[in-house]
This record gives structure tokens, C-alpha cells and sequence, in this order.
């Protein structure tokens, strides 16, 4: 039922934004309702203050090992240092909240990179049905049999350059499939509604269908399936960084781990060096798979969770 | 003596948005031998009414009144004594028969299934050959206890269903829309078959239908369903050639009888829709769609009054108003 | 007395069954041929995958030590060859069954094909362990749906599915290895078995079980809770549909219609997102050997990247990602032997 007072003269574009406005309301609310996807939200909170803040609370010359040396190292956790110190003497605590940034920088920018990708490919071969549609859908079939963490670590060993950079593309270019697939379905379901017969039949170009009516129709479901693509590729990143293909000089949760097990952690009994990373990569993948699945439900409620 | 009776049976829903009535006071009776149909269109609450007969109900729903099926409330049975009333003593033939059968299990299993719970005595190899006893009954060949649901078509699958509720020779059979989504050949051969059978084992048999002219030619007796109540009920042929009550009227009307010069004439169809059972207007439900509503019509709680012999009907137009406690139970 | 007229005899007696064995045939064998173009697909990726190498290739066998000369020349001669001609040479043998490991001197395939085994015993044992438990755990929780064992488990299980494998196997080897702490050295933390002992014998099983509890519990929890969030969904599907009214309506146990009707439909959907998964598991494989140093395929992998032995690595990715096409094609194959709706 509108509550919008029927004597206001709304242009067209005013009166799309307020539908969009409501709809956006709705979705909120909807979504509040959830309340595996609100706490979440409150985790993800978190790690993300604490990301932004730990230059702030951790200076950075905390992280620099010539300044750290005399430090007694490999201490648990004491008064002074409340994760006990790494293999250079460092705070772990300090350590975690940076290696806190470059997961979660990671996680988003390789996301970005592949429900760009994704998106691209699916609406692709989703829309076009001749030659390049059926080439498109056989590329991502192809892909998809790949086995994803072989693949990315064989990427990543052969590009050779370590660096942020390079973590970023070889996550972004292969997680795309996913996604891709979840487009072309929702394209093929969209473009077989009637509204959109009409477009066609009056003249719009593939280019406009795609991205005025497919695309629109197409962002909500991809950005609940990207949200669950991060806490994949954070998964990943932890793993390649524990393989050392990781970049040497960027702290992560996984190149923590690697050089916690590097320096003996577990036949040592250092658990103060093993359980933190970890459970902080537990914690963010947890975030972001309830905040995924939030929005699914709340997406398509025939889904039936929570 | 009665198979099946019903005591002003309530239905309600919980539901996010609060409790919603969906049946709201129906009595019925189904005798030995006797085929009850009961008629109403989409959201009238025949297909919830028929889930308490087995107390299939959702668990979110709670009945009131009595579901006597033998003379047992099946609504207060214990578990034990509820499983063997399930296809013991009275069965269901679904609506959409299409996904009513598992459909990775063959015909033959699914039909030995219940022979072998509720007989102790039965036997895989007895069991199946009362199965072909069965499948010949209704018209198919014993073969198709090999075959496969999805294999079957429309047709056969009702009939399917069909040998299924008898395999426990149940005392009640209830058809839930037998006859939609099949061709009208079809749909003839069902019914020879349901009254058939209700003839040859003196089953009682309710018939649910929103076509009241399918009804109007098998059944002995029929009750017309509006908003969650009886609003006609009496013998099917007069029910539906002379109907007391506005709404059946336009129901009769709307099912035009092939070769009857007069219902070509008669207008068809009435405006509005039927009224969700969250939102029921005051006094009789029908009112807003009436074409003979009076002033009163909004305020009288309407029950069903005396219509003349075996007949009731719930409207205010109907003469039963003026007498008083001689109702039709 | 039979109800029968002509009608519904005529009626009766249309539509033989279709399909049959031959119809299963068919679909394995179209399968199969699907599964071929992939492969083809695969092996054109592989060779370029491996020809993004940055600078010298055969610089890098300069190090090896026990590599003969002619070898080498050869090898140099077929790294430094334009790369159409190395593309026929590729496709002329693209299984490289004469490649030569940069980093032990070895032929590739020597190697990969004495580390398969404990790969293999891994993986087994942990996926059995995973399907055992989570699908069973996956079932409870979505027949009662909402209910507080489904709360619970699907905590858990969310919590399980965020782990990382090989974390949990540093946790593992902390606690019930290292002899630190509430434990005592319950498991070796290292190998797949014992010097000395010889394999197929009791004493070389025990001790090959010995060695594999840690390293498989580690892989099992993770991909259980994969499975277990699978079999749920499949479940919840289920609950909905009309034919479990009438099962229930026949008198049925509510145990014996999830058990007979519900579980059987809801695997179907099961057993393919399982295998669809499974290069997952394999490559949780790779961290966990590494961390155990079990020596098996994973192992072998982590130790290629280090020695930066691509010829190695190109072998074993050929072998990870033909075992996932073989059992994709297994799950459909599977399914189809399952389902009466396919094969008929």
C-alpha cells in the first residue's frame, strides 16, 4: 500500500528514487530479521575498526623486526605483550590487527575483480545465444572443473612476481566462475519475462537490455553471492600465504601462520602464535558466509534458512 | 450409520501476521455407501477441512470440534491408534496426482507399502498380488506395478492413486479434486470408478470439486463451501437445479450444462473474488457480491436454516428463518 | 468385480515404458564424450598455464644435480624452441611422459606415481569419515527444521565450514602430538608410516592408521560441514513436497518416511554437490600433507612450488584436475543409475 500523498506532481526520476528508497527500506528490514546475518554484521564491524584503527593503536615501527630484536621472542602472553611475541620479537597482537587490513583488503579487492568478471561472462552468455553465448557458457563450465586451489596455487607459483598485486589478480581471475554461472541463470530467468520482449520489440539495443533491465535485476543476487565469494577467497588467501606463495614482506593471518609453523609453533607448543591468526580467519570467513546467506534468504525466501 | 462425521469443525492458522479461520464451523456426514460431494471455489476451505480427517494438518494449525472417522475423534487419538485410522479406515486421494507419488519409487512398492503396515499378516508375495487385484480394479494392467510414476500419464496416475486408497479397504474414501487436470473422457472413467466402488464395498465416499455440476451427477447428497462454511447443502440434483443460496446459484450457473437451451441464456460468472479469510466482511461473508443483498445482510450472523426437506440453506432469504431450533443437524 | 469399460482398457494400455538399459548406456556414453572435450580443454590450458614462466627455463636445471648432459642439452634445446613448435611437441606428447623433474632429476611420473597411495588412504579415510558424519548430521537437522539440534548444528557447522584445514592440523598436531601440554604424545606428527615396516602387513596397516587419524580428522571436520549444510538444504527441498502427505497419510512412522521416502529424493541433489566439491578436498589435501609431512601428492605439490620444479607441477595439476573431471563424471553417472526419471 503507498503512503505517498497522491496530489504531489513526482517527476519520473524523483518517483523511481522513491521507490527505490522503499525498496531499500524493506530490504533493511527484511534483513534485520536475520539474526545470524546481524551478528555478522557486528563481527565484520569489528574486524573492519580494527583494521582501519591499527595503525592508530599499533605504531608501525611495532611490526619492524631491527627495532623489535630485543625483544625476548617466541614469549606467550604476558602483562606486556597480551598475545606474547613472534619469532622476532614482535607483539602479536600488534601483528594480527595490521595482518587484519591486507586479509580483508585482499578479500574485497579480489571479489571486486571477480564479480566484475563474473557478472560480465554470465550476463554474456546469458544474453547472446548464438556462437560467443554457447562459448561463453562452455568457458565457464570449463572452469568450473578446475580444481580451485590447485589452480590458484599453480597460478600464483608462476607468475613468480610475490606481491599484493599479484595475490589479487590470480584470486580475482579464478574465482569468477561461480558467480558467472549464478548470472547466466538469472539473465536466461530475467530475459524470459514479458517486459522485456517489449524492450526488444521496440528497438533496444543489446547493450541497453543488458545493462538497463538485466543488470539491475541481476546486482542483488550477485552482490549475496560475492559477499560469500570473499570469505572464499579469504580462505584462500590464508592458504597460499601458509604455502609461501604469499607477499614475503605483507603481513597476513597466513603468512602468520606459515611463520608460526616455520619457526616450530606446534612441536613447541607456542599456541599463542597459532590459535589468533586462525581464529580471526574463522571469524571474518564466518561474517561474511552469515551475511552472504542473510541476503540470499532475504533475496529469495523460498530458500527456507534461519 | 455414519463412516465419516464432522462436528462444527474450526480450522485456524498461525500465521506471522496472526491467526487466520479458514474453517469456521462446518458440519458433515458421510454415510455407508453414500457419495458426499463437497463443492467451493479456491480459498473456501474444503481442501483444509479434508486435512483433519487424517489430522494432517500443519502443526501451526489448531482444530476445534470432533473428526469422527468409525465413531472416533481422530483429532484426539493417540499416535499409535491415529497410524492405524491412516489408510485403515479412511484414505485420501490427492489432489495432483502428478507429485503425490515418490517419484524414484516404483508403482508396485509404493502400493505394497501400506498392505505390508497395516495387514500382519500379508506377505511381500501376498501383497503383491492383491496389488494386481488392485491395478485391474481401476483399469490398468498389472504390468504398471514395474513402472515408474513419471512414466505414467495424467490420467493413469489418478487411477493410481485411486488403488492406493483402497489397498486397506478403508471405510471413508475422500477425493480431493479427482478429476482436475484431466481430460474430460478421463475425468468421466474416475468418477464410474469412485461411485463404483463405493457401491460394490459400501464405502462412504467424499467427493471435493469446485465443479458443482460434476458433483450435481455422481453424488446423493452435496454441501456448497463459502469463507470457511456450509452454505447449502442438500440431494446433489436439486442443490444444483433449484440452489437456495445466491452464491450457489452463480456457482451452478457458471457450469453450464451441454445440450440445455436455457443455461445458454443464463449470465455466467459474478464480480469480485472470493474473500481471503484474514479479511471476512460482518454478518453473511457473501454479502459484498450479492445480487440480492438486503439491509440486513451485513448485521445476521447466518447459519444454515431449513430449506425444505433433507435441504438447508445460510441466507437470509430463505424461509427456515422464521423457525426457530428445528435446524438441520 | 473388475470396473472396466472399453474405454479405460484402451486408455490403459498406451505408453510402453521408453529408455531401458539402452537409454543408460547412451547417457554414459555421451558423458564420457563431454568429459573427453574437456580433458582437451584442460590440456590446452595446462600448456599455456606453464608458458607464463618469467625468465630462463632451463637455468633452473643448471642446479640439478643428477641430471646427465644430454639431458640437459635437450631440455635446453626444447625450453628455448619458438612456441608453436614447443606447442606440437606438446600436443604430440602432452601427458609429458618423458619430462624429467628439474628438482630431483627424476622422471616425473616415477614420482608422482610413488606418492599416489598415501594420497589416495587420505583421502578416502576422510571423506568416508565426512560422508558418514555429515550426512547424517545434515539429515536430523533439516527434517526438524528450526528445531534446537538444527540451531546448534548449523552454528557449528557454519564455524567448522570457516576453518582452515591445515590450521586445525597445526591445532591437532599441538595437542595430541607434540607431548606439550593436557596430552601426551598420542600420534606422530610426521610421515605416513614407520621406517622399516612393511606396508601391506598388520603392523605396517596399524601404523599407516596411526599416522593418518590426525591428517584425515583434520581435512574430515571441514568438508563434513560442507556436506552436512548440503544434505540439509537437500532435506528442507524435500519437506515440501506432496508425496511425503501421503506417505504420512498411509500410516507410516515419521522415521520410516524420512528414511524411506525423504532421504532417498534428497540425496540425489546430494550426491552431485558432493562430487561437484570434491577438487576442494583435494586441494585441502595439499596443505594438510604439507603440514603432516605426509607424503603423498599434496606434499609433493608444496615441494615442487619451493624447488620451483614445473615440470613437476604441470604433471601433478594434470592429475588433480583429471580426478576431478573422472568424478564428475561419476556423480553424474551415479545419479543416473539412481534416478528412474534419468535412465528411463
Amino acid at each position: 500500500m503507498s503512503t505517498e500523498p497522491p496530489s504531489v506532481m513526482l517527476s519520473s526520476r524523483a518517483a523511481a528514487r522513491a521507490r527505490r528508497g522503499a525498496a531499500l527500506r524493506r530490504f533493511a528490514r527484511s534483513y534485520a530479521a536475520h539474526r545470524s546475518g546481524m551478528a555478522g554484521l557486528v563481527i565484520l564491524g569489528l574486524f573492519a575498526l580494527i583494521a582501519l584503527l591499527a595503525p592508530v593503536l599499533f605504531p608501525a615501527d611495532m611490526l619492524d623486526i631491527t627495532k623489535t630484536v630485543q625483544n625476548e621472542t617466541l614469549e606467550p602472553p604476558s602483562g606486556e605483550f597480551w598475545l606474547g611475541t613472534d619469532e622476532g620479537g614482535r607483539s602479536i597482537l600488534a601483528v594480527l590487527a595490521w595482518a587484519a587490513r591486507a586479509s580483508l583488503t585482499v578479500g574485497v579487492a579480489a571479489s571486486a575483480i571477480s564479480m566484475v568478471l563474473g557478472t560480465l561472462v554470465g550476463i554474456g552468455s546469458g544474453h547472446y545465444r548464438g556462437l560467443l553465448g554457447s562459448l561463453l557458457q562452455r568457458l565457464t563450465d570449463w572452469f568450473l572443473v578446475i580444481p580451485f586451489i590447485p589452480l590458484v596455487v599453480v597460478l600464483a607459483a608462476v607468475l613468480g612476481q610475490r606481491g599484493l598485486g599479484t595475490i589479487v589478480l590470480v584470486l580475482g581471475v579464478t574465482s569468477w566462475p561461480g558467480t558467472a554461472r549464478l548470472v547466466r541463470a538469472q539473465t536466461l530467468s530475467v530475459e524470459g519475462r514479458p517486459y522485456l520482449e517489449r524492450a526488444k520489440a521496440l528497438g533496444g539495443s543489446d547493450w541497453h537490455q543488458m545493462v538497463r533491465h538485466v543488470l539491475p535485476n541481476v546486482m542483488p543476487l550477485v552482490l549475496a553471492n560475492t559477499t560469500l565469494t570473499v570469505a572464499l577467497v579469504i580462505l584462500s588467501e590464508t592458504t597460499l600465504a601458509f604455502l609461501g606463495l604469499g607477499d614475503p614482506y605483507l603481513d597476513s593471518w597466513g603468512t602468520m601462520l606459515d611463520k608460526a609453523n616455520g619457526a616450530g609453533a606446534a612441536s613447541t607448543g607456542a599456541w599463542w602464535y597459532l590459535l589468533p591468526p586462525g581464529i580471526c580467519v574463522i571469524l571474518v570467513v564466518l561474517a561474511f558466509t552469515l551475511i552472504g546467506r542473510a541476503l540470499e534468504s532475504v533475496l529469495d525466501p523460498r530458500l527456507g534458512r534461519d | 450409520m455414519s463412516v465419516l462425521e464432522l462436528r462444527d469443525v474450526h480450522l485456524t492458522y498461525r500465521t506471522a501476521a496472526g491467526p487466520v479461520p479458514a474453517v469456521r464451523g462446518v458440519d458433515l456426514t458421510v454415510d455407508a455407501g453414500q457419495v458426499v460431494g463437497l463443492a467451493g471455489e479456491s480459498g473456501c476451505g474444503k481442501s483444509s477441512l479434508i486435512s483433519t480427517v487424517l489430522r494432517l494438518q500443519p502443526k501451526s494449525a489448531t482444530v476445534a470440534g470432533q473428526v469422527l472417522v468409525g465413531g472416533k475423534d481422530v483429532q484426539t487419538l493417540s499416535w499409535s491408534a491415529l497410524r492405524a485410522v491412516r489408510w485403515g479406515e479412511a484414505a485420501v486421494v490427492f489432489q495432483g496426482a502428478l507429485h503425490s507419488l515418490n517419484p524414484i519409487q516404483r508403482i508396485g512398492a509404493q502400493l505394497v507399502e501400506p498392505i505390508l503396515v497395516h495387514d500382519r499378516e500379508a506377505t511381500p508375495r501376498t501383497a503383491g498380488a492383491r496389488v494386481g487385484e488392485l491395478l485391474s480394479q481401476v483399469g490398468l494392467p498389472a504390468r504398471y506395478a514395474d513402472q515408474y510414476p513419471h512414466q505414467l500419464s495424467g490420467g493413469q496416475k489418478q487411477r493410481v492413486m485411486i488403488a492406493l486408497a483402497l489397498t486397506c479397504d478403508p471405510q471413508v474414501l475422500l477425493a480431493d479434486e479427482p478429476t482436475t487436470a484431466l481430460d474430460v473422457m478421463v475425468q468421466a472413467q474416475v468418477l464410474e470408478l469412485l461411485t463404483g466402488v463405493a457401491a460394490e464395498r459400501g464405502m462412504g465416499v467424499l467427493i471435493i470439486s469446485h465443479d458443482l455440476s460434476v458433483l450435481a451427477t455422481t453424488c446423493h447428497k452435496v454441501a456448497v463451501m463459502y469463507a470457511g462454511r456450509v452454505v447449502e447443502e442438500g440431494p446433489a440434483r436439486e442443490v444444483f437445479e433449484h440452489p437456495r443460496h445466491p452464491y450457489v446459484r452463480a456457482l451452478a450457473r457458471a457450469f453450464p450444462t451441454i445440450g440445455d437451451t436455457t443455461s445458454r441464456y443464463a449470465p455466467a460468472g459474478l464480480p469480485g473474488d472470493p474473500p481471503f479469510p484474514d479479511h471476512l466482511p460482518s454478518g453473511c461473508p457473501f454479502h459484498p457480491r450479492c445480487p440480492e443483498a438486503v439491509a440486513q445482510c451485513p448485521s445476521v450472523d447466518v447459519r444454515l436454516w431449513p430449506a425444505g426437506p433433507g435441504r438447508a440453506a445460510a441466507c437470509v432469504h430463505v424461509d427456515g428463518a422464521e423457525v426457530h431450533g428445528a435446524g438441520l443437524r | 468385480m473388475a470396473v472396466t469399460s472399453p474405454a479405460a482398457a484402451e486408455l490403459s494400455d498406451d505408453s510402453a515404458p521408453s529408455g531401458g538399459p539402452g537409454g543408460l548406456g547412451r547417457f554414459i556414453g555421451f558423458r564420457l564424450l563431454s568429459g573427453l572435450g574437456t580433458l582437451l580443454f584442460v590440456l590446452l590450458f595446462n600448456f599455456f598455464l606453464f608458458r607464463l614462466l618469467p625468465g630462463d627455463p632451463a637455468a633452473r636445471y643448471r642446479a640439478v644435480k643428477n641430471i646427465s648432459a644430454q639431458d640437459l642439452a635437450r631440455i635446453r634445446d626444447e625450453l628455448n624452441a619458438p612456441v608453436m613448435e614447443q606447442f606440437w611437441a606438446y600436443v604430440r606428447d602432452p601427458l609429458a611422459l618423458q619430462g624429467i623433474s628439474a628438482w630431483k632429476g627424476q622422471p616425473v611420473w616415477d614420482l608422482v606415481g610413488g606418492r599416489a597411495w598415501p594420497t589416495l588412504v587420505l583421502l578416502g579415510t576422510s571423506t568416508l569419515l565426512a560422508t558418514l558424519i555429515g550426512i547424517r548430521v545434515g539429515i536430523r537437522a533439516g527434517w526438524r527444521r528450526g528445531g534446537s539440534f538444527d540451531k546448534v548444528s548449523t552454528g557449528v557447522t557454519l564455524l567448522f565450514y570457516a576453518t582452515p584445514e591445515f590450521w586445525l592440523g597445526l591445532l591437532l598436531i599441538l595437542t595430541f602430538s607434540s607431548g606439550i601440554g593436557p596430552f601426551p604424545s598420542l600420534f606422530p606428527s610426521g610421515g605416513v608410516i614407520d621406517s622399516g615396516i612393511a606396508p601391506l602387513s598388520m603392523a605396517g596397516v596399524v601404523s599407516i592408521a596411526e599416522h593418518t587419524v590426525l591428517p584425515a580428522v583434520a581435512l574430515a571436520v571441514v568438508y563434513l560441514a560442507e556436506y552436512s549444510l548440503i544434505m540439509r538444504a537437500s532435506i528442507v527441498d524435500e519437506l515440501s513436497q506432496e508425496y511425503l502427505t501421503t506417505a504420512r497419510a498411509k500410516g507410516l512412522m515419521d522415521h520410516v518416511v524420512r528414511r524411506r521416502h525423504a532421504v532417498p529424493n534428497a540425496s540425489l541433489p546430494t550426491i552431485t554437490l558432493i562430487f561437484l566439491n570434491i577438487g576442494f578436498i583435494i586441494g585441502g589435501a595439499i596443505t594438510v600433507e604439507t603440514v603432516f609431512s605426509y607424503p603423498g601428492l599434496g606434499l609433493l605439490t608444496f615441494e615442487a612450488i619451493t624447488e620451483q620444479d614445473f615440470v613437476l607441477m604441470q604433471a601433478l595439476f594434470l592429475v588433480f584436475t583429471v580426478s576431478v573431471i573422472v568424478c564428475n563424471i561419476l556423480a553424474d553417472v551415479a545419479v543416473a543409475v539412481l534416478d528412474p526419471r534419468i535412465r528411463t
